[in-house]
């Protein structure tokens, strides 16, 4: 049964149609990657799955049961999925272990040795244990995404969800974030990734979604994708991303 | 709760209340026209004038600025005649609503003047203009315009702090208020009745400086 | 005629000015509070709550002080059926003007914080109320800091005004002496030399805070 089902999800901005009619699954322990220019809805979809945006139709299942958007139903889900943003959108007048233990210990409950161990031990996963005691602004911009993906475990959901999380960053310091995000592929993590990283997509991801003007225009494994495309569209998006060095490269528009 | 409300008691009154409503906005209008000469002329000294004007300025921004109005009625009722100056009550409240409006809105139309582009003074350099007529022609008309918000709202808390000029017997609608409530001793309906008046009057207000902005800075000047 | 003014006089005034600080530091603390609530209240998705927040501001800003200080002075005679201190009443009534005025300060600070914030909070699970303790209210708090030491100048000055009823502080003070001494051009000067020494540091103290948080929040809005 897969983890994570959206049916005929569709949804606009004023005269704008950002999705029409997308139908998507995640199984359990898969990363999918959604790819696409800009504008072509990844985000959009991707903040649907966690609540942030309401879809004007279509339904969604978390775990076999369905979305409701009421305040308290989407507590409860977001106990279980979390969510790592662009602008990593740390607390900036809390420390870093503050940032991570806040989570556990207001909204579940935790107590608080145990939530300064369950810190430790994700900064440990991504390797920034001994700036447990830093401040968000004393850290580079790849420390604090990595300091957010910690934050997002700390609440140990059973599917993560990342918004572009590399396009903010500096080029040297994309490569670290990255590297944290093949160990928790590896790990098993149900993870669904909007990113512009191709060599992370065409390494890492079980699945790629390839999104054009609010719908899914291709989906399958990354080999089938990146060697054979079936669209002129998804062609055509590949060429312009490999016709510049991708590793490291800022994203042009 | 004993009380028994009536307003109708206010109401046979009215007509004073009208009347010093009418007083209060004489008297803060006359004291706004005056007190903004004083604003532009104050303006005018701390950005272009020497550097004992624009200290005498400064001083006379900040005294006035952290001392309270009330006090400073007192002086110029109070203390002045013990030198020789001698104002009425009515005169010395418009003296100091004047000098108080003054510092106020000096700072605010020098804030104006600030954020004109130094690329339109400099223009106006190169053609050969003396300082005054640059600040005449150049300056003070957009700098009034730009800060016109910052000046209504600064206005209508001069029309406001009026009230407090009731201490000195100067004749407007606190003092008037006050006569009345003791004379009939409605006092709660007569200052819960004269608040509204001071609030219907703020919004007159409001909408006048609105139409002044509009007639002045707007009509016939669109591209 | 009258003493003569000496040290006892101004130790006199100088006793005065605890009263001066207490009632502006009592209605500080109570108008935060009140504040913080209007601010959540012109958020609140009911139009009815929003509309109470707005007229609450725009009454307390839109009337004179002196007016709120007598319709809640006579209002609470009204309603306790005694003769009312003035002390309550005075607290009273500059708490809700305090309120008005702070209220606005926690709106700006609260809408300065950007989005993002709001949704990193919900998306680890808090609830609103907690997003707002836990995360918004502290970032809130700093920012505004500096305007709220603004306002306590504005609050100081203001205080003046409950001489009027008859309460004792720093200007009530002065017009006993000056009623004992017959020496105005001495007291009331003094007063407000006594004024500017409370005010004008903390006015100082507001510019330099404000031009701190630009700096530092220059470098948050970069990430």
């Amino acid at each position: 049964m897969p983890l994570l089902a959206l049916r005929n999800i569709s949804k606009r901005f004023g005269t704008h149609q950002a999705l029409a009619d997308v139908s998507l699954a995640v199984e359990p322990s898969e990363t999918l990657a959604i790819i696409g220019r800009s504008g072509s809805g990844k985000s959009t979809l991707l903040r649907c799955i966690n609540g942030l945006e309401r879809p004007d139709s279509g339904t969604i299942e978390f775990n076999g049961k369905e979305f409701e958007q009421t305040p308290r139903r989407l507590k409860e889900l977001r106990r279980e999925i979390g969510i790592v943003f662009q602008s990593y959108n740390l607390f900036p007048h809390l420390s870093v272990e503050r940032n991570l233990t806040l989570g556990p210990t207001v909204a579940k409950g935790l107590p608080v040795a145990a939530a300064r161990e369950l810190a430790r031990e994700v900064l440990r996963m991504v390797d920034l244990e001994d700036k447990i005691a830093a401040y968000p602004q004393q850290l580079s911009g790849g420390q604090q995404q990595r300091v957010a993906i910690a934050r997002a475990l700390a609440m140990k959901p059973r599917l993560v969800l990342f918004d572009e999380i590399t396009a903010s960053l500096d080029p040297e310091l994309i490569g670290e974030v990255v590297r944290v995000l093949e160990k928790l592929a590896n790990d098993g993590m149900t993870m669904v990734l909007v990113t512009h990283e191709m060599g992370f997509a065409r390494n890492c991801a079980d699945t790629i979604v390839f999104m054009h003007q609010g719908r899914i225009w291709e989906k399958g494994p990354p080999a089938q994708l990146f060697g054979s495309p079936n669209t002129a569209e998804l062609a055509a998006f590949i060429d312009s991303i490999l016709s510049v060095n991708t590793i490291g490269e800022r994203r042009a528009g | 709760m004993n009380y028994v409300f009536q307003f109708n008691v206010v109401w046979e009154h009215f007509p004073e209340l009208l009347t010093g409503a009418l007083l209060t906005i004489q008297l803060s209008a006359t004291a706004m026209v005056l007190g903004l000469c004083v604003a532009v002329l104050c303006a005018y000294g701390k950005t272009a004038g020497p550097r004992p004007v624009r200290w005498l300025v400064a001083s006379y921004v900040e005294l006035i600025r952290n001392t309270p109005f009330l006090v400073q009625i007192f002086i110029f009722y109070f203390s002045l005649p013990v030198i020789g100056i001698r104002l009425t009550a009515n005169n010395a409240a418009l003296v100091a609503m004047t000098i108080n409006l003054g510092a106020y809105a000096s700072e605010i139309v020098r804030a104006g003047i600030d954020a004109i582009p130094v690329g339109q003074i400099e223009a106006a350099r190169a053609l050969g203009l003396k300082r005054l007529h640059i600040f005449r022609f150049i300056i003070i008309f957009p700098a009034l315009k730009t800060v016109y918000p910052a000046l209504a709202s600064q206005f209508i808390l001069l029309m406001l702090s009026s009230s407090v000029v009731s201490t000195i017997s100067a004749v407007e609608l606190t003092a008037i208020t006050n006569s009345l409530q003791s004379t009939t001793f409605r006092s709660f309906e007569f200052y819960f009745v004269a608040t509204g008046l001071y609030l219907a009057m703020a919004l007159g207000f409001r909408a006048t400086l609105s139409a002044i902005y509009w007639a002045v800075f707007v009509r016939g000047r669109e591209a | 005629m009258g003493r003569s003014f000496g040290l006892n006089e101004f130790l006199y005034l100088l006793k005065a000015i605890p009263w001066t600080l207490l009632l502006s530091l009592g209605a500080l603390i109570g108008g935060g509070i009140v504040g913080l609530f209007i601010a959540i209240l012109r958020t609140a998705p009911s139009r009815i709550l929003r509309a109470l927040a707005t007229g609450y501001i725009e009454l307390f800003q839109g009337t004179p002080v002196l007016m709120q200080l007598f319709v809640t002075y006579y209002g609470l005679a009204v309603i306790f059926d005694i003769q009312v201190d003035a002390w309550p009443a005075v607290l009273l009534a500059f708490t809700l003007y305090s309120g008005a005025f702070l209220g606005e300060i926690w709106r700006g600070s609260i809408q300065a914080i950007p989005r993002p914030q709001w949704e990193a909070a919900a998306c680890l699970s808090l609830s609103l109320p907690k997003q707002l303790w836990y995360v918004i209210l502290p970032q809130a708090a700093r920012i505004s800091i500096p305007p709220t030491v603004g306002f306590a100048v504005q609050l100081i000055k203001s205080t003046s005004i409950a001489a009027i009823i008859g309460f004792v502080e720093l200007t009530r003070a002065g017009q006993l002496m000056t009623n004992a001494t017959f020496k105005p051009m001495i007291v009331y000067p003094i007063v407000a030399v006594l004024y500017f020494i409370i005010c004008w540091p903390l006015s100082l103290l507001a510019q330099h805070l404000e031009r701190r948080i630009d700096a530092t929040l220059g470098v948050k809005k970069h990430f």
